[in-house]
Formats: C-alpha cells, sequence, structure tokens
C-alpha cells in the first residue's frame, strides 16, 4: 500500500467534515505551504513528525558513470528531511529486525 | 515555519473554514503519515517526494564513553526523498 493525496483527501472529507473540493484543496495547500517556505530558504518543523531543513552543498567532482568522463557536480541547495524521535522510536518498535 | 505557523496559513487561505478546522487537518495529515510508515507503507506526494523506510543492518557498536562493544540490533529508519518540483523549487541555480 502506498499512502496518496488522493488517500489523504478521503480522510479530510470522512474525519474533518470538509467536502470533498476542500479537502483536495486542503491536502494540495499543505504540501504548497511547507514547498512556499523551503523555497524562501525556512526550514520546516512539524513537532512530532519531523523537521525539513535546507543544505548548501559545494561543488565537488563526479564522474560519468557509463563514460567514466570527469564533470564537475554544481553547488546546489537541497532539502533533508530528519524524522522526529517519536516517529523514529515508533518506527523501530513496529519493525524490530524480526520481519526482514 | 512550525506546525501553528503552517496551520494558521492554511487558515489564511480558507476563509469559509473554521480555524479549528485546518488545524485538526494537519494533524490528520500528519498522523496519517506517520502511521503510513509504522505500518511500513510508502508515501508518495507528486511534486513533493517520497518516503519510505531503510534498512539499517545489525552492527557492534561501541559505548563511547567505556568503549566497550554494544551490539545494535537492524531497524528500519523513515526517510525522505524530494521530489523533482521541490527539488527545483530549492536549488535557484539549477
Amino acid at each position: 500500500m502506498t499512502l496518496t493525496k488522493a488517500e489523504l483527501a478521503d480522510l479530510l472529507f470522512e474525519r474533518v467534515g470538509l467536502n470533498k473540493r476542500e479537502a483536495k484543496d486542503m491536502v494540495e495547500a499543505f504540501f504548497e505551504e511547507i514547498r512556499n517556505a523551503l523555497e524562501v530558504g525556512d526550514g520546516v518543523k512539524l513537532s512530532g513528525f519531523g523537521n525539513f531543513q535546507l543544505r548548501d552543498k559545494p561543488q565537488r567532482p563526479g564522474r560519468n558513470p557509463k563514460t567514466g568522463q570527469e564533470i564537475p557536480i554544481t553547488a546546489r541547495r537541497v532539502v533533508t528531511f530528519h524524522a522526529s524521535q517519536k516517529l523514529k522510536a515508533d518506527v523501530e518498535q513496529a519493525y524490530d529486525g524480526t520481519t526482514v | 515555519m512550525t506546525k501553528s505557523e503552517l496551520i494558521a496559513r492554511l487558515a489564511e487561505r480558507f476563509p469559509q473554514l473554521v480555524a479549528k478546522d485546518a488545524d485538526f487537518a494537519v494533524k490528520m495529515i500528519l498522523d496519517a503519515m506517520s502511521d503510513a510508515l509504522v505500518r511500513g507503507d510508502r508515501i508518495e506526494i507528486r511534486g513533493f517526494g517520497s518516503f519510505a523506510l531503510n534498512y539499517r543492518p545489525p552492527r557492534v557498536g561501541r559505548n563511547p564513553k567505556s568503549g566497550d562493544k554494544v551490539s545494535v540490533p537492524a531497524k528500519w529508519v523513515p526517510h525522505f526523498k524530494a521530489g523533482k518540483e521541490l527539488r527545483e523549487r530549492v536549488d535557484k541555480t539549477a
């Protein structure tokens, strides 16, 4: 099973009582507001779930794996996610390594 | 941006809803996402990114204070991979 925006919208329709249109728009707006914050360089902290942070990576040497040719990987800004202690603990408890 | 700031921004976007709805919606979405990962399910949000669990094999670690060997069991950890739109919007040099 994979959780997608459609299931999240269904949940808001069934459990929060938004109409179908509002539920779909709310889910879209939820992710759009997080993108907006990250786009302007603002990290996002969602307590109990995790933090989205921005990292500025310097240029580094890279290689085309097919041709072996050296090409620089340009400097860039990337998003990293750090799950909260609570989420990490809940996941670890559900998956204690015995189910592999 | 914190969770309460996110709720405030969403409440502003939906003036027809009562503020409580934005609050409830955010908590509901985050709970559903956490529950999915705890079940071992993936989350895929087009244009934003995907969440999945990554496996960490068992290893022998050390207590940094005493130097004693300790066995660290295998575990699963949440992992996020940014989607194309998010990657491009965050990286202005691209």
